[in-house]
């Protein structure tokens, strides 16, 4: 009983290791030093900005020359590159065709299982269960992409060849299984979070009008969560086009739109894969160079434009789970 | 006390550079990585201070590397461009070429391919997509599947240079990054052409281009189209008995050949 008493007397002010009352000079040394720690948090938050501007502002500045040239309709509308040609001709559009084509497959791949995965982990199985094989699946995202690869090269190339009678196994199907593999732990964490955030009350409603847990799913659960599961599918999308090693191993590196258009056993091409595979040998101030810098460009342009929706979406997302 | 400060910092010093081991970084070349590799592994041995990174990153790199003074030793499968040589001159640098090795680049198929031979300019009109089965050259009924390596490796170079004689190469061509990556490739597609390193022809068949095939011998004396030297640029001649004049000297010891010649590549050697 005293104990408890005990506990509610507030402590003298002499035990207090702060005096109640400052001298000056303390009082500009708290403000001095309140200062200085806000003007390093402020220069390290900034210098992480400043790295994306200066990125930006150093991917831009390389590509000028190039851009400003006359090639940039031959850049954007012709499917021929041959950057070490005689004359040299830098036609991208086999290859940002290349690197939108092999993004959407392993959507078309990724994004029902991801959604099916995060209704299941969040609505179906229990919570113990979702607890171990969550963080499982985010392994997934913390496999080196180069072991993706050799995956890809040396058994998914192979059997796809066997098994479908491709005569080559490094594809667009083969790139985009991968990638849709390694795009799914992001899909899964960020759609099951946002699935989750809804809330009990929702589902419950959905119960008491009579409805089961299928309608309850299909009906109310995935569209009071779209907000969320669009981001989960745009930043899906970004690990996707900016994927580098994957693709370049993958995807056979090609530089063609597949005729016809939905034949995914042929190879193709991406923007990731041309800038690293091209970087090397391209002669510092050559056009060839100022290309690949222009392909950088496009795919800054391409990323941030997903970003801001992703982000978009998310603010949505957020706003919806703090309503119910 | 200022005294004691003062001469610890001077043994400290002392011993850092005492023991600051000796660097030789050499730069460039994935199909000369290996030989430099086994070069800079031997040179360890023998001199412990010694600290020698290899960076397999391919010829131009290593070029531009050796121009901007990044490395000491540039790695090439291919002679220095004349305008890598003028920027370089331009930077005071002198690159000096020492040819260590011959190497063959082998044009591979899947070894159930009956193709028996080819000619290089039937090789030229595949890459070139003019040829689209084997059939055409004497083979079964089988669209051929074309390999390429990337346009920055030095293998791709030298293909190019030898066989393709600056005709584009079709748009179907499939690009892979690396030597075994290549050799996989053609091991495992039963319509697969391919061109790799000498060292790199296991689970692979390689046609003889011309009537000759790639051996020890019609590399090192050159008869085999796809042969080529390869080479090892410095910053000026180094200075006798130098650490760097001892490691591009290295392939005349007999230590150097064998190391060559166990990496699947040809002595720099006529008898």
């Amino acid at each position: 009983m005293n104990d408890s008493n005990a506990a509610f007397t507030l402590a003298p002010a002499a035990d207090s290791p702060r005096p109640l009352a400052l001298t000056p000079g303390q009082d500009l040394r708290g403000y001095l030093s309140a200062l200085l720690g806000r003007a390093v948090l402020f220069f390290i938050t900034f210098s992480s900005v400043l790295a994306v501007l200066l990125i930006l502002v150093f991917v831009v500045i390389r590509s000028v020359g190039f851009l400003s040239g006359s090639s940039i309709v031959e850049f954007l509308a012709s499917q021929n590159w041959r950057p070490t040609a005689e004359p040299p001709v830098f036609g991208a559009l086999a290859i940002i065709v290349g690197s939108l084509y092999v993004s959407f497959a392993a959507l078309v791949f990724a994004v029902p299982l991801g959604i099916l995965a995060a209704v299941f982990l969040s609505d179906i199985v229990s919570w113990k269960v979702r607890n171990v094989v969550k963080p499982i699946v985010e392994i997934l995202a913390a496999i080196p992409s180069v072991a993706y690869g050799f995956f890809a090269v040396l058994v998914l190339a192979p059997w796809l060849q066997k098994q479908f009678g491709f005569s080559t196994g490094t594809n667009a199907l083969n790139a985009s299984l991968i990638l849709a593999i390694m795009a799914l732990p992001t899909i899964i964490s960020v759609a099951e979070d946002s699935i989750s955030a809804l809330g009990r009350e929702l589902r419950e409603a959905s119960y008491s009008c009579g409805a089961t847990r299928l309608e309850t799913i299909v009906r109310v659960v995935i569209p009071a969560a779209h907000s969320g599961i669009i981001a989960a599918v745009v930043l899906g999308m970004m690990r996707a086009i900016g994927e580098t090693m994957v693709v370049w191993m993958a995807s056979g590196n090609a530089p063609q739109i597949p005729h016809p258009w939905w034949d995914l056993a042929q190879s193709v091409r991406t923007l990731t894969a041309t800038i690293a595979g091209e970087m090397g040998e391209a002669p510092e101030t050559s056009l060839h160079r100022g290309a690949l810098f222009a392909m950088g460009v496009l795919l800054l342009l391409m990323t941030l434009g997903m970003n801001l929706v992703s982000e978009y979406f998310l603010a949505r997302a957020k706003k919806a789970g703090g309503r119910t | 006390m200022r005294k004691a400060i003062v001469s610890a910092v001077a043994v400290a010093l002392a011993m850092s550079t005492a023991v600051r081991a000796e660097t030789l970084r050499i730069e460039g070349s994935t199909t000369v990585g290996p030989i430099a590799d086994a070069f800079a592994e031997y040179f360890k041995g023998v001199y412990p201070n010694l600290e020698i990174t290899v960076n397999k990153n391919g010829s131009g790199n290593g070029a531009t590397a050796l121009i901007e003074g990044r490395c000491d030793i540039a790695a090439m499968s291919r002679f220095m461009e004349p305008q890598e040589f003028s920027k370089a001159v331009a930077n005071k640098v002198y690159p000096v070429a020492w040819t260590i090795a011959m190497d063959g680049v082998c044009v591979v198929v899947h070894p159930s391919n009956p193709v028996k031979t080819l000619t290089s300019a039937q090789v030229r009109e595949i890459y070139m997509g003019k040829i689209t089965n084997w059939s055409q050259v004497g083979g079964s009924q089988t669209p051929i599947v074309v390999i390429s390596r990337d346009s920055s490796s030095g293998t791709y170079e030298t293909f190019e240079t030898l066989i393709m004689k600056k005709q584009p190469m079709a748009q179907g061509v499939e690009y892979v990054n690396a030597n075994p990556q290549a050799q996989a490739r053609v091991r495992t597609t039963p319509g697969a052409i391919g061109y790799v390193g000498l060292g790199f022809l296991e689970g692979v068949k390689a046609v003889p281009i011309d009537g000759i095939a790639p051996t020890r011998q019609t590399v090192a004396n050159g008869t085999y189209p796809l042969s080529r030297p390869l080479f090892l640029f410095t910053n000026g001649f180094p200075k006798l008995g130098s650490i760097p004049f001892k490691f591009v000297t290295f392939y005349l010891t007999e230590k150097g050949q064998d190391l060559i010649e166990a990496k699947d590549f040809v002595p720099m050697t006529n008898y």
